[in-house]
């Protein structure tokens, strides 16, 4: 049985780096019955669990805890639930911070939920042994080639430990490697009492989260007609109306910036859009080319009929390694002939660098002129004129990572030693940093066991 | 035939995926979309963006959103942290294909409102 027909669920954070504007301004102007905030990326799991290797309290998204610690009374005030992937590769620790904090502002009572289980790194040999092959989905090569350089591995977990949490009584639920659009398909399995066979209301939930799991950028953020974006300082976070049968609006705050008619709603649902017929996830295959969308008044978008089907028998695990290192340098050449000393510029770095017996392969380095075409290398329209003045940016890349920081070292001497007009060096040498190559894969699901553990404060 | 931008008859939203991109070009409107779902076929997106994308074009259609999706194989200089490029997400891939001059019939233009 539904615990209510209608539910207000609002993403706060597209990424770990979004405005912290977002969630703040999400409870504080307009109804909201659910907060979600997504925070991992595929390289942020392989960053955390080496802070956490570090530091066995670390490894989790710190800026969650700071922004909880911003909202917490006003979350406690007007009764809004939270769910986040902030736990990373350590939602107990990410637990015991968030106690701290509740703790810190007198609050009793109240309940945060962990979703554990998704990371599988400690275990990955003792799967391997016991068949799991975990081999790369793009390119079909065994696991074995990257093993020993294996920095993370984590499974994209189902919605439902989520609603078990929110069931338990949580108000907070904290989760790793939950998927994105599961953040909001979880509170609507809670609240609606929405089954594992129900897959088109599974998907329904699936699109809806898809929907949002990127902030602003469905509510006139990143629009190709960006001129008739209002407003866009102030932009609404978006937010899922949705109701017990699996229909569902999109809208955002009264008031707030941005806008969400049917035109923003669908460059969201094009985003990081393989197949339309079949959005794999966890918990259903949804297909986004089975429902309606149409206009309901301003700034709302109703989404209904869709449908889905039963998901596989394996989930995705996400799983990071290193590949090497990366160093990239920047320049500003002015003008004039702007481009053509930026060229003379990068050939004297490749040309001294050789000198000292250091050279790359093609595939190895990398030279773009920002401001004359780099981004749509290759697409003439119209050719502007030449730019006043460039940016010359310069990287390499390889195994050898002596190698990559002695191009750091060339880059800079052009303000003295290259053609007049160089500047713009501030930051210093570029230095190696690390590669981080992902590998995606599949487990047979019944080796994957979550834990859900609720505590009070 | 006028010859048009791209984005005269339809917008797009780019962004990563794995070694590639993917690109969504949403046409403006009904006749628009009849018109593309003819003649915007992989092979054009694949050589108007040649000088970006080293791998082949995928498109699959959403008839619902107006919608064709193409998949960009190797558009981003190494998938992962790997690429050196600046849009290593291929956040800018959607404006590139927007980019594109194309003949469209004028009672295509007729019917779909501009930008």
């Amino acid at each position: 049985m539904p615990r209510r027909d209608k539910v207000l669920v609002g993403n706060g954070q597209g990424f770990w780096g979004d405005s912290i504007l977002g969630p703040v301004r999400l409870v504080r102007e307009g109804p909201l019955d659910y907060l979600t905030l997504d925070y991992l990326a595929e390289v942020t799991m392989s960053i955390l669990q080496k802070l956490r290797s570090r530091n066995p309290e670390a490894g989790y998204a710190t800026d969650f805890v700071e922004m909880i610690d911003r909202v917490l009374p006003d979350l406690v005030k007007r009764d809004i639930k939270v769910v986040a992937n902030a736990g990373g590769v350590n939602p107990r620790a990410c637990m015991q911070s968030v106690m701290k904090v509740i703790r810190k502002h007198g609050f009793q009572g109240i309940g945060v939920g962990i979703v554990e289980g998704d990371d599988i790194l400690p275990r990955l040999d003792e799967l391997i042994a016991e068949g799991e092959e975990f081999c790369n989905m793009d390119t079909g090569e065994p696991l074995a080639r990257v093993r020993d350089r294996v920095t993370s591995a984590n499974v994209y977990l189902s919605a439902f430990p989520i609603a078990e949490a929110l069931d338990r009584g949580a108000q907070i639920v904290i989760t790793g490697r939950s998927t994105d659009p599961g953040l909001v398909l979880g509170p609507l399995i809670h609240e609606f009492g929405w089954q594992r066979g129900d897959h088109d209301l599974l998907a329904a939930g699936t699109v809806a989260g898809h929907i949002v799991e990127c902030g602003a950028q469905c509510t006139g953020g990143n629009l190709t007609d960006w001129r008739r974006v209002p407003d866009m300082a102030r932009i609404g976070y978006p937010i899922v109306e949705a109701r017990a049968d699996g229909s569902f609006a999109i809208t955002k705050h009264e008031g707030t910036g941005g806008i969400v008619d049917e035109n923003a709603v669908a460059h969201q649902l094009a985003y990081e859009m393989g197949d339309p017929r079949a959005y794999l996830g966890p918990d259903v295959s949804a297909d986004f080319t089975s429902f309606r969308m149409e206009a309901d008044g301003r700034d709302r978008v109703r989404i209904l009929g869709v449908r889905g089907r039963p998901p596989t028998d394996t989930y995705k695990v996400s799983i990071s390694h290193e590949d090497g290192w990366k160093a990239t340098g920047q320049l500003t050449i002015s003008g004039p002939d702007a481009l053509e000393k930026a060229r003379l510029c990068a050939d004297i770095v490749w040309k001294r660098l050789a000198m000292d017996g250091c050279e790359y392969a093609p595939e190895e380095k990398l030279v773009e002129f920002l401001g004359a075409n780099v981004c749509h290398a290759g697409i003439v329209v119209r050719e502007a004129g030449a730019p006043s003045e460039v940016v010359l940016r310069m990287g390499v890349k390889g195994s050898d990572r002596e190698k990559v920081d002695r191009f750091g070292m060339e880059l800079v001497p052009l303000v003295t030693s290259g053609p007049p007009g160089v500047t713009g060096f501030a930051g210093g040498r570029p230095k190696a940093t690390e590669i981080i190559g992902f590998w995606p894969a599949l487990v047979r699901k019944e080796k994957i066991s979550t834990r859900v553990e609720v505590v009070r404060s | 035939m006028p010859l048009v931008l791209l984005v005269r008859i339809a917008t797009a939203r780019s962004g990563d995926k794995g070694a590639g991109s993917n690109v969504g070009v949403i046409a403006r409107s009904d006749a628009a979309f009849a018109f593309l779902k003819e003649h915007l076929d992989a092979g054009r997106v694949r050589s108007h963006m040649a000088g970006i994308n080293s791998g082949g074009v995928k498109r699959y259609e959403a008839d619902n959103l107006r919608l064709l999706n193409f998949v960009l194989e190797d558009s981003l200089g190494g998938g992962g942290s790997a690429s050196l490029r600046t849009d290593a997400q291929g956040k800018t891939h959607g404006l590139a294909v927007l980019r594109m001059e194309i003949d469209v019939p004028q009672s295509v233009i007729d019917r779909t409102p501009a930008p």
